[in-house]
């Protein structure tokens, strides 16, 4: 008995040793490369950054594959940074958790719902607006007291997505520029009866939010959303653009010019549906399209148009994708700068991947735009808000619960429209009225 | 070292020595969220800020005065009586499979096995079987009563009925094996007397199954309502709460991620866990035990 329990005090004190032992070597395994990395820095002052660098990225598809390929070709002009990467699912649901440590990597995307004025809380200025404007497009959406803090990882432009035989076939031959030429080319595609005219990918939810992109496209001017959007009390009243850009989405349901059963639609299936000519068309960004002509037959059929419009001048908007910021409490600030430049620079990204135009001035447009080219689509950025009303849409949206950029309300018309709701557009629209104009009271009053 | 210690207090060190651990642990990951959801649900935390302002019993009075708030509980009504109809199927196969049947384990695990799913798979297995001619229409062409098919989530009369439907089979395996559990534990012997005295299975069930479980049934019946009152992940995954589908719990995560409302989402949280400990304690009125 007595042996026994000597036997096991010995034991215990080898083990407890043993891990310490453990411990210590993986301190020394830790410090090495950090220390390492720290002499490379005093040595090669002169060369650039080096450390080590954690890039934070949506695109759970492509981290494994494309990003590595980018890791090495960053390496090669800058060979003592060390790139990791990690790819959220859910990039929106997941990082506003992080953000409430100081782990969220050294670069990532700033998430869209952090408002303008709480991005220095966690964000490091990338440098002056007016400086950087001279070499990037669309610093503005993310600059705070005239400091930049995010570039975008590429500039989309928003509009219809169609397969153009499906409307050649119906008779309908040149795009349609007005409301009325669209739905009466949506009737013509129905009548045909081999398509589904406009696909609106009701049950995923977030393919609805991608029409209030097109906003400015149906008021015709690029001062609407940011400036004069917060000053109206009537922003979703008839003749206004909120009202004539979901009406589109009302008349079609109404109609039945949409899919016959949007509670069992599928995102994935319909961009096979429209790749192969059994969806007319569907209101996209201009990310979607390299996504469609990958899967159709005939890349020609897929083409993009601006949203139809009454206004007199056809606008095309332009708005940014997710811009890259730097961390505040990032220990490799300079490693990560040279990341940002090279990926929005050199990469290939924003065109090839993100499906857009690039940020950099004097980029060449992309294949897609060419057709624009001499036309009377223009392509422009929105006006940015004045001063002291940056973030003020987003704000009076918050409170309102009205949710511009969230599918519920567009879901909501579609249920009235196809009479699933005893509501007409009219109440609608009367109801997100007056919820907003008692929102922009109480935060313009604050 | 031990030794010299009494028999109660090394009794005592041992019990603090073995529940300190499992304390810490719920104490840091249930109780201390719960407070901190407290506190959040008296201010206008948006989520990530790091400051935020105390505004009282604001929240409460918008989630109490405002009637959108209030109104998806009507579809908690239908998750309710589903729960009614996912205790008596269950209760209906735990009696049956508890006697002697033929491949009696291969149903067990039938019948258990979509509790295991995980419920994303589920929401999307229901998605194409709900599909206009999905899965349960072609089912019912074959056997001619295609003249019955409906837009089983177009519907807004009928997406509530398939819902629920889908949280039954869901659920009841979880049911089912509870109230095998229970049956199991009732001795041959008793069944045995009352052959002999003449009693047949509904007598056996009606007499001794269900006096013998009783406790188990009020388990589950709890159980079934609190989870009637949350419904979540079905609606959640198949509809995310449109066309009438919404329910409370779904509003909830609307609030807090979508508008960014934090605070309030956080007092509705607290009302719904108040809602639930009233119905608990309400059932537990209505049904007193007898002594």
């Amino acid at each position: 008995m007595k042996t026994n329990k000597a036997f096991i005090s010995l034991m215990s004190v080898a083990l407890v040793g043993s891990m310490l032992a453990g411990c210590s070597k993986d301190n020394a395994a830790n410090n090495a490369p950090n220390q390492g990395a720290e002499n490379g820095q005093a040595e090669n002052a002169a060369k650039g950054p080096s450390g080590e660098i954690t890039v934070l990225t949506q695109r759970t598809d492509i981290v494994d594959t494309v990003f590595k390929a980018y890791a090495d070709e960053f390496n090669k002009t800058y060979p003592d940074v060390k790139v990791n990467f990690q790819a959220l699912s859910d990039y929106e649901g997941q990082i506003t958790v992080r953000m409430n440590s100081d782990d969220y990597g050294d670069v990532l995307l700033v998430p869209t719902s952090i408002p303008l004025a709480d991005t220095p809380e966690f964000f490091e200025p990338l440098g002056d607006l007016a400086e950087m404007s001279k070499e990037y497009i669309g610093l503005e959406e993310r600059a705070v007291d005239g400091k930049a803090y995010g570039i975008p990882i590429a500039v989309n432009f928003s509009g219809v997505l169609y397969n153009k035989k499906v409307f050649n076939d119906a008779g309908v031959t040149k795009a349609p520029r007005t409301i009325d030429e669209f739905m009466s080319a949506l009737r013509a595609i129905k009548d045909k009866g081999d398509a589904t005219p406009l696909y609106t990918n009701y049950a995923d939810g977030w393919p609805l939010t991608q029409w209030e992109a097109v906003l400015t496209t149906v008021a015709g001017k690029v001062d609407y959303v940011n400036v004069d959007q917060p000053n109206t009390d009537e922003n979703f009243v008839s003749g206004k653009p909120h009202y004539e850009l979901y009406k589109v989405m009302y008349d079609a349901a109404k109609e039945g010019l949409i899919e016959k059963d949007p509670t069992t639609t599928n995102w994935e299936a319909s961009k096979a549906d429209i790749a192969n000519g059994k969806i007319g068309a569907m209101v996209l960004g201009s990310w979607a399209i390299g996504q469609v002509q990958a899967l159709a037959p005939n890349k020609d059929d897929i083409a993009y148009m601006p949203f139809p419009t009454n206004a007199s001048e056809i606008i095309m908007p332009l708005a940014d994708d997710y811009t890259l910021g730097i961390n505040k409490n990032s220990d490799n600030k300079e490693a990560a700068r040279a990341w940002i430049d090279w990926f929005v620079k050199e990469s290939g990204y924003p065109t090839e991947q993100a499906g857009g135009m690039s940020p950099v001035i004097g980029a060449p447009l992309p294949e897609t735009l060419k057709q624009f080219e001499g036309t009377d689509v223009k392509f422009e950025l929105q006006t940015p808000a004045k001063a002291g009303q940056e973030g003020l849409v987003d704000k009076i949206d918050k409170d309102a619960e009205i949710g511009l950029w969230q599918p519920e309300f567009k879901k909501r018309i579609i249920e009235a429209g196809i009479g699933n709701l005893d509501e007409s557009y009219d109440d609608i629209m009367k109801d997100l009225n007056d919820a907003w104009v008692k929102s922009r009271a109480k935060v313009s009053g604050k | 070292m031990l030794n010299n210690l009494s028999y109660k207090t090394q009794r005592k060190i041992i019990i603090f020595a073995f529940s300190l651990i499992p304390v810490a642990l719920l104490f840091t990951f249930a109780y201390l969220p719960v407070f901190n959801m407290f506190k959040y649900s008296f201010t206008d935390w948006n989520g990530y800020s790091k400051s935020y302002d105390y505004v009282g019993f604001e929240n409460y009075k918008t989630i109490f005065t405002d009637s959108k708030y209030f109104t998806v509980f009507k579809v908690s009504l239908y998750y309710f009586i589903g729960s009614f109809a996912q205790m008596a199927v269950a209760l209906y196969f735990a009696t049956v499979l508890s006697s002697n049947v033929r491949f009696k384990n291969f149903f067990k695990g039938v019948l258990f096995f979509p509790y295991l799913l995980n419920g994303v798979a589920i929401g999307f297995i229901f998605l194409f079987f709900f599909r206009p001619d999905g899965t349960l229409d072609t089912l019912m062409q074959s056997v001619g009563l295609g003249a019955y098919t409906q837009g089983w989530l177009l519907n807004p009369a009928i997406i509530n009925i398939s819902l629920a439907g889908a949280s039954l089979w869901r659920y009841m395996g979880f049911n089912f094996i509870i109230f095998l559990g229970a049956i199991s534990s009732i001795g041959k012997d008793v069944y045995e007397a009352a052959a002999i005295d003449g009693a047949n299975r509904w007598h056996q069930f009606r007499h001794i199954i269900l006096p013998s479980i009783k406790s188990i049934v009020q388990l589950n019946l709890i159980l079934a309502i609190s989870g009637a009152i949350s419904a979540f992940d079905i609606p959640y995954i198949m509809t995310g709460g449109s066309n009438g589908s919404n329910t409370f719990v779904i509003q909830t995560v609307t609030t807090a991620f979508k508008y960014n409302k934090l605070g309030l989402a956080s007092a509705m949280a607290v009302v719904l866990l108040f809602i639930v400990i009233i119905v608990t304690l309400l059932q537990r009125l209505f049904i007193k035990e007898e002594k």
